[in-house]
């Protein structure tokens, strides 16, 4: 089984500085593809590789970038962002990557940056992140000293910046245009689409962002080629994945899998099953912001198309599992919170449903709920839906309570019956 | 023109708009609240969601916000569909959650956006019972109350505050439902449109904070259309009044003027009208008990009129008819225009090239959309704001427009997308005034000289446009900005030329005109504007008389002189020295006026002049446009009425008639057109006193105003018959034509279901455009395409820095430099104290530093001032406040002297 993205990571021991990164194959697709590929060659490649995106939407890599005007006449400078704003409850496989092998991401970058003919990248960093960013500072340096970064890489006639922002930690910044307004020194609020960050983005520029996860792969992808990459999968998803599971379970963490792998084989075999004691009650298996799943939903695979159809969604990949005595109430409850409080206060829909949401939530949890708040719960799970607010904040919010009022309701209704939280 | 289906109907829309603005051009209610006409589409409030199908079989739909589709053929939606309706419901509930239930004591109530849209959804029952969150209020200065726990995050506020009108000091601060606008910390919000919050604001977080001090609602207010005082510029107003005070200021729509927006000075200035200082009954000095009725009056007047000779003093603020009527009075040789010859010789030139008719005046809408404007040597920020507001429209639009012509995708509608797509790039702007404004952060090119130097500039840049035209020699700096200047007006396709009285410099004038000449020669259409220093010196102008020095001199040389001054204070128009002469010349001194000042108390016989909310009248702007304003209420003091008739009365006392006949305002402006050609048409800027619809006056109340039997019960129990108005089509009552009156016949804006301002939708032919049958006043200009008019060409010489001679300009401030507006306690608040600013170079020299004293000595008179280093002005000039009350009148244009104080600090 090969991990490509994260064969050199040892936790524990310090990421490779940009000498032993060389040495170990690294910066050997930009030589490759900046000395005989076109910009369209690597955007080819990408496309036919099958990579989605690993932020969440699992948007095909190549055909975003195909939207970006490549034409003499095409706005300039054109921008690459990298979105490094981790900030999912429950994930944390970015993190992995940034902080242990970061020449493994700027590789990516300018790589990305290459197909899509950008001059100036970003890596968009969470906050909290201070590793990350100290390594990512350093390695920075090292490209730019190597010939990586800057006018002319490797004589190739292409150029580019990379800088480095540090976020001040709003979760909203993940979301692509929010993230672009953020860094243009504005409210962290999105903005509408269509027009796409692609056509008008940063600065009003051609630009694309990628997760860090996305960009990690492109080396890999340059170096081995379309089939290596499908090879490695177990799914119709090209490549590998980085899972993560966290919750009661014995071994909580995160790892490189064939894209394809079972909700079962993560829970049992890699992250040692549940804790003594304690039995699976759901499993958000894609983060915060995706349905829940319950035990007989274990043996799907963790792949966009069958996470989808199980009724969730793959997201990030990295699973929250809930136990039998955690009180779905109190644990949604808790989600809501964080949501209500990331909301940036641009839709009303969010900025006004979510903290109501959180209010009725917190009542059931304290035993003063009424089953008209059941009804006014379900209610937002369809107002707060896709299409009516702005962004995919508030309907992503939704996802683990509409799920939860779905397979957990008897614990919502035994709140209200009992006037009290039943786990307590 | 595109077909597409609302609820199966079909309709033909104009492409270009949104879903949301064709609903509401075809008179289909869609509630919204981010969007605004004036300031596009944010897609942020949900609130005009509606279902959008793919196609004929497309039964499910997709909801979709009406303010962010773009009008495409064959568009098919649905704003009757069920889960759209309560969609919309639902997004009012929301609103609701954080919202007081306090309509009943909200200032907002019965005019509230919010209510109309709370009504229109049908959103009725309460279901979130937690607590609502609440907000600390901010002082915002004298204009503006606020009360953030109202807020329903519309973001309409900052979007208006700072993208549309350049301010600053308004933000968005915190996030989630603790989204909170205000400022940074308490403190008068600094930018001069911020009134137009009040409107703005779809609910009572911002509101006016004048009407609150004598708070009446929009209901019971008796309202009439009018048109701003304050300055050249005539913005359309509403004027709303009860128990004789008036109450607030709105602004009346039209497309051609001033829009959505007024300044403060224009929308706060009315409080002059409830001053202390008004006068309000005749006054006949050197007895014992001045004030008398009328007919004691008219007895006086009798001996000051017969066998006398009368002289007419004019007024660049009274009405046409007044001036007209005064004119008439007197005789058209006795009539003098009321101020200054260095003023009236620069107004006299700007009629005389507007009445060549080569160069089209241009109008707040020809400013805004214009593609390059260069502004020579006024200072339109303080003397003509709402025209700065304009200049800054244009200066976006056309950076918006350049933008997109990169990018066809995105519609110029989509305000958002568009703000990324431009960032900071503006359309064209030079900036050539003395010193600095407020405008130069969105100017491509500020050049800052002395009058006479942006004279040579701009006949510089006229020669850039035509060779043939005299070379100006002027340093190598200068001329690339000049090159630069004439490239722009000349690729431009809709240029602007604005200059002014201001600087008190006639060559600006004919400066402006040559470069607007040598424009329409390569092909462009430009367009010129003079701003002029009050609401109607055009229409003073156009009388050509002349000014008030050429009556001082008669009055020392002639006997037997009974002045008439008509509501004018001559000591602001001319040194006190002169007007001293003055009134020791002349044997008697009738002053007409609304308010107490220098000049009425000189005067024998005074006589109280309606202001714009007692009388009615006709002003004519800066371009020449003639714009009927309406008495809003009857004064109870029978005396308190208009000059004009006041004049016709003093007519007919000297020719010795009994009656003086029934005059209509369109029967002096008919008189008006006789005695002088240039006034052709003035008559008809407005419907006519006995213009009636079906028979019917129109109201100048709602149909829902109260307390008509119970108003005056104080005084007596029987309903009081309702006062007549004999001068115009209105009626005082609510009783009348209940539909929509014709367009400057607009008492107030209504509608069924819109009872905010924001039905003004309702009176246009589509969102944001003309109103219907728009008749924005008469343009007294005739436009002549083929007018083939001579250049001027005298270039004045340029400006030489003398030693220990400063030449004096005045420095205008929006408040304080206007005469009325001053009376008005929010305006005095903001008005500077004295000053003298001088340029840091000179100021260095003098070894004079910010905020010490120093004298300026101006026709041999000491004035300690203040000393302001302003680092924007040229050397050897220095400037003192214009107009502030208790400030004597410089020698503007004139050189004075500096002596270094005591300096004390």
């Amino acid at each position: 089984m090969e991990h490509p993205l994260t064969q050199y990571i040892h936790p524990g021991c310090p990421p490779f500085d940009i000498r032993e990164y060389e040495m170990t194959g690294g910066y050997a697709a930009v030589r490759k593809a900046l000395g005989s590929m076109t910009p369209k060659e690597v955007q080819t490649l990408v496309k036919d590789s099958g990579l989605k995106g690993r932020g969440g939407a699992g948007f095909s890599t190549g055909i975003k970038w195909g939207v970006v005007p490549m034409d003499e006449h095409a706005p300039h400078p054109k921008y690459l962002i990298a979105n490094a704003d981790e900030m999912e409850p429950g994930t944390f496989k970015d993190r992995l990557l940034l902080e242990g092998n970061p020449h493994q991401l700027i590789e990516g970058m300018i790589l990305a940056a290459y197909a899509i003919q950008a001059g100036v990248s970003f890596i968009f960093l969470r906050w909290a992140y201070k590793k990350a960013a100290q390594l990512l500072r350093r390695s920075i340096h090292e490209a730019y000293v190597a010939g990586f970064l800057g006018k002319n890489i490797l004589g190739s006639g292409f150029s580019l910046e990379m800088y480095l922002h540090t976020g001040v930690g709003r979760y909203m910044c993940g979301e692509e245009t929010a993230l672009l307004n953020a860094l243009e020194g504005k409210r962290a609020t999105p903005r509408a689409k269509p027009p796409y960050p692609q056509i008008s983005g940063l600065y009003g520029k051609p630009t694309i962002v990628n997760n860090v996860e996305t960009l990690c792969n492109i080396p890999h992808i340059v170096n081995n080629g379309v089939e290596w990459f499908k090879g490695l999968s177990y799914s119709e998803d090209s490549g590998t994945k980085l899972y993560g599971v966290s919750g009661k379970v014995n071994n909580p963490g995160c790892w490189e899998l064939p894209m394809g792998v079972t909700i079962r084989e993560l829970i049992e075999e890699y992250a040692g099953g549940m804790k003594n004691g304690y039995q699976l009650k759901g499993v958000l298996p894609g983060g915060a912001s995706t349905d829940f799943l319950t035990a007989e939903h274990l043996d799907i695979k963790m792949d966009f198309t069958d996470v989808q159809k199980a009724g969730s969604r793959l997201g990030t990949g990295t699973m929250v599992v809930m136990d039998d005595a955690t009180c779905p109430v109190g644990f949604v409850h808790n989600l809501q919170h964080f949501f209500a409080q990331e909301s940036c206060g641009w839709c009303t829909p969010c900025r006004e449903g979510l903290p109501w949401v959180e209010k009725m939530l917190l009542s059931l949890e304290q035993g003063t709920g009424t089953a008209e708040d059941m009804e006014l719960l379900e209610m937002h799970t369809h107002m707060l839906g896709p299409g009516n607010t702005f962004c995919a904040l508030a309907p992503g919010a939704m996802e683990p309570l509409q799920s939860a009022l779905k397979y957990f309701k008897d614990d919502f209704e035994k709140h209200i019956s009992l006037h009290k939280c039943p786990y307590e | 023109m595109s077909t597409i289906y609302i609820d199966n109907k079909t309709y033909e829309v104009k492409q270009g708009k949104n879903l949301l603005e064709a609903c509401l051009g075809l008179g289909i209610d869609v509630p919204y609240f981010c969007w605004h006409p004036a300031l596009g589409s944010v897609g942020a409030c949900r609130q005009c969601a509606v279902k959008v199908f793919k196609d004929e079989n497309d039964t499910h739909g997709k909801l979709m916000m009406s303010c962010m589709e773009n009008i495409k053929e064959g568009l098919r939606v649905s704003v009757a569909d069920k889960t759209a309706q309560a969609f919309r419901s639902q997004v009012i509930e929301w609103l609701m959650t954080n919202h007081p239930h306090d309509c009943p004591v909200c200032d907002e109530g019965g005019s509230c956006h919010l209510q109309d849209m709370t009504v229109m959804t049908g959103h009725d029952y309460r279901r979130y019972h937690f607590k609502k969150r609440t907000y600390t209020n901010q002082y915002l200065g004298p204009f503006i109350h606020h009360e953030m726990n109202r807020c329903i995050q519309c973001y309409r506020c900052v979007r208006y505050y700072h993208d549309y009108a350049g301010g600053k000091d308004l933000n968005v601060f915190a996030a989630h439902n603790h989204v909170y606008f205000g400022r940074e910390w308490d403190g008068v919000l600094q930018s001069p449109f911020s009134g137009n919050l009040a409107e703005v604001c779809p609910t009572g977080v911002f509101t006016d904070k004048t009407l609150r001090e004598h708070y009446t609602r929009k209901w019971d207010l008796t309202t009439a259309p009018s048109v701003c005082q304050h300055c050249s510029v005539g913005c359309n107003t509403i004027a709303g009044e009860r128990y004789e005070k008036v109450r607030c200021i709105t602004n009346r729509f039209n497309s051609q003027i001033n829009g959505y927006f007024l300044c403060d000075r224009g929308r706060f200035g009315y409080e002059f009208v409830n001053s202390a200082n008004r006068i309000t009954q005749p006054l006949v000095r050197h007895q014992a008990v001045e004030a008398v009725d009328e007919a004691t009056l008219m007895g006086h007047m009798r001996k000051l009129l017969s066998g006398q000779t009368l002289i007419g003093i004019g007024s660049p603020r009274a009405s046409v008819e007044s001036n007209t009527a005064l004119m008439q009075l007197v005789g058209r040789e006795n009539f003098y225009q009321g101020i200054s010859d260095n003023v009236g010789f620069i107004e006299r030139r700007i009629v005389e090239v507007m009445q060549t008719g080569a160069v089209q005046p241009a109008s707040l809408q020809d400013i805004q959309q214009s593609d390059a404007i260069l502004v020579l040597g006024e200072d339109i920020w303080n003397t003509a704001p709402v025209m700065a507001l304009s200049v800054r429209q244009s200066v976006l639009k056309t950076a918006a427009h350049q933008a997109l012509e990169h990018n066809e995708g995105i519609p110029m509608w989509h305000d958002a997308a568009i703000h990324e797509l431009v960032q900071h790039e503006k359309g064209f702007l030079a900036n050539c005034t003395i010193s600095a404004s407020p405008l130069d952060e969105i100017s491509t090119c500020v050049l800052r000289h002395a009058p006479d130097d942006l004279a040579r500039l701009g006949f510089a840049i006229a020669h850039q446009l035509n060779g043939w035209l005299p070379r100006v020699l002027v340093d190598e700096d200068t001329l690339a900005y000049i090159i630069d200047i004439a490239v722009f007006l000349q690729q431009a396709k809709r240029p602007v030329i604005i200059s002014g009285t201001s600087c008190y410099n006639e060559a600006l004038i004919r400066a402006a005109f040559d470069i607007a000449v040598a424009c329409k020669a390569t092909g462009n259409e430009v367009r010129l504007a003079y701003v002029m220093p009050e609401c109607n010196s055009m229409g003073l102008a156009m009388m050509q008389a002349p000014s008030f020095e050429s009556a001082v001199l008669r009055t020392t040389r002639e006997k037997n002189i009974t002045a008439i001054v008509l509501e004018n204070d001559l000591y602001r128009n001319v040194p006190a020295l002169v007007a001293d002469l003055f009134f020791n010349s002349v044997e008697h001194c009738i002053v007409l006026d609304s308010l107490n000042n220098p000049t009425t108390q000189q005067a024998d016989i005074l006589i109280p002049a309606a202001t714009f909310a007692e009388g009615d009248g006709t002003l004519v702007n800066y371009e020449g446009r003639a714009q009927r304003f309406f008495q809003v209420f009857m004064p109870g003091h029978t005396t308190l009425r208009e000059s004009w008739k006041w004049l016709l009365k003093m007519k007919a006392v000297r020719a010795g008639d009994t009656n003086n006949g029934v005059y209509h305002p369109e029967d002096v402006l008919a008189q008006a057109e006789q005695l002088l050609p240039q006034f052709a048409g003035i008559s008809d800027s407005a419907p006519h006193h006995d213009f009636r619809i079906n028979g019917q006056a129109l109201p100048r109340e709602p149909h829902r105003y109260s307390g008509r039997t119970a108003m005056l019960s104080n005084l007596a129990v029987s309903e009081p018959k309702p006062k007549q108005d004999d001068d115009s089509p209105f009626s005082f009552t609510m009783e009348g034509y209940p539909g929509m009156p014709p367009s400057p016949l607009i008492p107030f804006f209504w509608s069924p279901g819109w009872n905010s301002i924001q039905a003004v939708n309702k009176y246009q032919q589509e969102p944001g455009g003309a109103l219907k049958n728009e008749q924005a006043g008469k343009l007294l200009f005739a436009y002549i395409p083929d007018a083939k008019p001579g250049y001027f060409k005298d270039i004045p010489e340029a400006f030489v820095v003398r030693n220990n001679k400063w030449l004096l300009f005045p420095q205008y401030h929006l408040f304080g430099s206007e005469e009325l507006s001053a009376y008005a306690e929010g305006v005095r608040e903001l008005s500077p104290e004295p000053y003298v600013a001088l340029s840091a170079n000179d100021a260095a020299q003098l070894g004079l530093g910010h905020g010490q004293t120093v004298t300026v000595k101006v026709f041999e008179q000491a004035y300690d001032l203040q000393v302001q280093i302003d680092s924007s002005l040229p050397n050897g000039l220095v400037l003192i406040p214009a107009g502030l009350q208790n400030m004597p009148v410089m020698n503007w244009n004139g050189y004075v002297s500096l002596i270094k104080g005591s300096g004390k600090p």
